[in-house]
């Protein structure tokens, strides 16, 4: 933990909540937290009393928050990329292969629904590989004619 | 959707086009886990409606006597002609330049804008040579907004992607409601700042006013500088050596990594209590049924 540069000689109160071990992040959740990359695909996720009480999994099934690790940018993210003319992953750095009722699955936010990733592809054995592949088969799927947003665009579009 | 041509498309209304497109016939159970990706899918990089744009086809596009509307239109028509990098001199302040704009593009703004500069974007690079004014970035979605100056408040307000970035001080609850994307801030922020965000990152360089991550759900503040107070259910976090190389790349990436480096950031983050929301659901249910 780095040290906060709170001065009361400044005018600055220090921070309300002071580094304790509680207070980290995580730890005061009283919902699971993720021990293993393939958790929700070998279980529901449902283990807490609260969790059993209302029969669902409570919060999301992957770590939201994981940074990308820009040493395992694939060829295609990298053409992608330098296409947009950006000099990293952009809003891709927010997407991550999540887990929908046992099976691995891509949050779509143009479709607003997960889209499962088949069987025929095999899973590496982490999260930031597994992120790699879940924004490659999101950015093909979203550019490709079969995307949902095609035909409303071409029913809804207003100009 | 085969068989109906565009001429036919055109010539119904709203309704019959939807259900002649084969939509408004599944019924929606909650989780759509009905589309799978296709491992073959041939390798496209842009949507399919997008413009054919070259980023070394530039031209200007002059505000001066024309509307936002007329302004945001001509942008329109120059990308279709394949016009890549678009200059817009004499914006004098004017609201709502460059919004909806929906893939690549290079749009460099020569001057201060109004407010929702360059809201509900998906794709371009916007560098704005000036001031502006509140809720720039509003809603965007992705590509990257660069402002020189300093920036109202509301800073990259429901930001869901992209980065957002602001070389000078931004006013009050920036990246409020965000829902993804990174905000960078190279000078300061005001009160409320991460105010609701659910995820997504806001970097602040220099000081963060008081009530900062109030009410966050999740996502991650990082504080270069002193930090005036912190919201309810905003915790320190430990920063990772992930998260320093994260901040390291995208700090140089826009010019503003501190000469010290980032050890010395503050990591913000949800403490999670008020996820619990529907804590009382199930006693409720129980007294309501």
């Amino acid at each position: 933990m780095n040290a906060h540069p709170t001065g009361v000689s400044q005018g600055v109160r220090p921070l309300r909540t002071a580094r304790r071990e509680n207070d980290m992040a995580g730890s005061s959740f009283k919902g699971s937290e993720i021990h293993d990359v393939d958790e929700f695909l070998v279980s529901d996720g449902i283990e807490t009393e609260r969790e059993k009480e209302i029969g669902q999994h409570i919060g999301y099934r992957y770590d939201v928050n994981l940074v990308p690790d820009y040493d395992r940018l694939t060829p295609f993210l990298k053409k992608y990329i330098e296409f947009m003319g950006w000099d990293d992953l952009n809003w891709l750095e927010d997407v991550h292969m999540g887990y929908e009722e046992g099976m691995p699955a891509v949050f779509d936010r143009n479709n607003n629904g997960w889209v499962r990733v088949p069987d025929t592809i095999s899973l590496p054995d982490n999260q930031q590989d597994r992120d790699m592949i879940a924004r490659e088969l999101l950015i093909k799927f979203q550019m490709s004619d079969r995307h949902p947003l095609v035909a409303l665009r071409k029913a809804y579009m207003k100009f | 959707m085969a068989g109906v041509s565009d001429a036919e498309l055109r010539n119904m209304t709203q309704d019959e086009r939807a259900r002649a497109l084969g939509m408004m016939t599944e019924q929606l159970t909650g989780k759509s886990l009905y589309v799978e990706f296709d491992p073959e899918a041939e390798e496209r990089l842009a949507y399919p409606w997008a413009p054919d744009v070259d980023f070394n086809k530039r031209t200007e596009i002059d505000c001066d006597g024309k509307t936002t509307t007329e302004v945001n239109a001509r942008i329109r028509e120059l990308m279709a002609e394949g016009y890549g990098t678009i200059v817009l001199q004499n914006p004098r302040g004017k609201h709502s330049l460059g919004v909806g704009i929906l893939s690549r593009l290079n749009l460099i703004i020569e001057g201060s804008t109004g407010y929702f500069a360059a809201g509900l974007i998906d794709g371009p690079n916007v560098h704005i040579r000036g001031r502006v004014g509140w809720s720039c970035g509003e809603n965007m979605m992705a590509g990257t907004i660069v402002v020189d100056k300093n920036a109202g408040s509301t800073f990259g307000a429901a930001i869901r992607g992209g980065d957002l970035v602001c070389r000078g001080s931004v006013g009050s609850r920036t990246g409020i409601d965000m829902k993804g994307g990174t905000i960078i801030v190279g000078g300061d922020t005001g009160a409320l700042s991460g105010f609701m965000m659910q995820r997504g990152r806001l970097v602040v360089c220099g000081n963060a006013g008081k009530n900062l991550g109030d009410s966050m759900y999740d996502g991650m503040i990082f504080v270069g500088g002193q930090i005036k107070s912190l919201g309810v259910d905003a915790v320190e976090a430990e920063l990772t050596e992930l998260d320093r190389k994260w901040l390291t790349r995208k700090l140089t990436q826009y010019g503003l990594m501190p000469e010290k480096g980032v050890d010395h950031f503050t990591k913000i983050v949800a403490g999670k209590q008020l996820w619990n929301y529907d804590n009382l659901e199930p006693t409720e249910k129980k007294l309501i049924l």
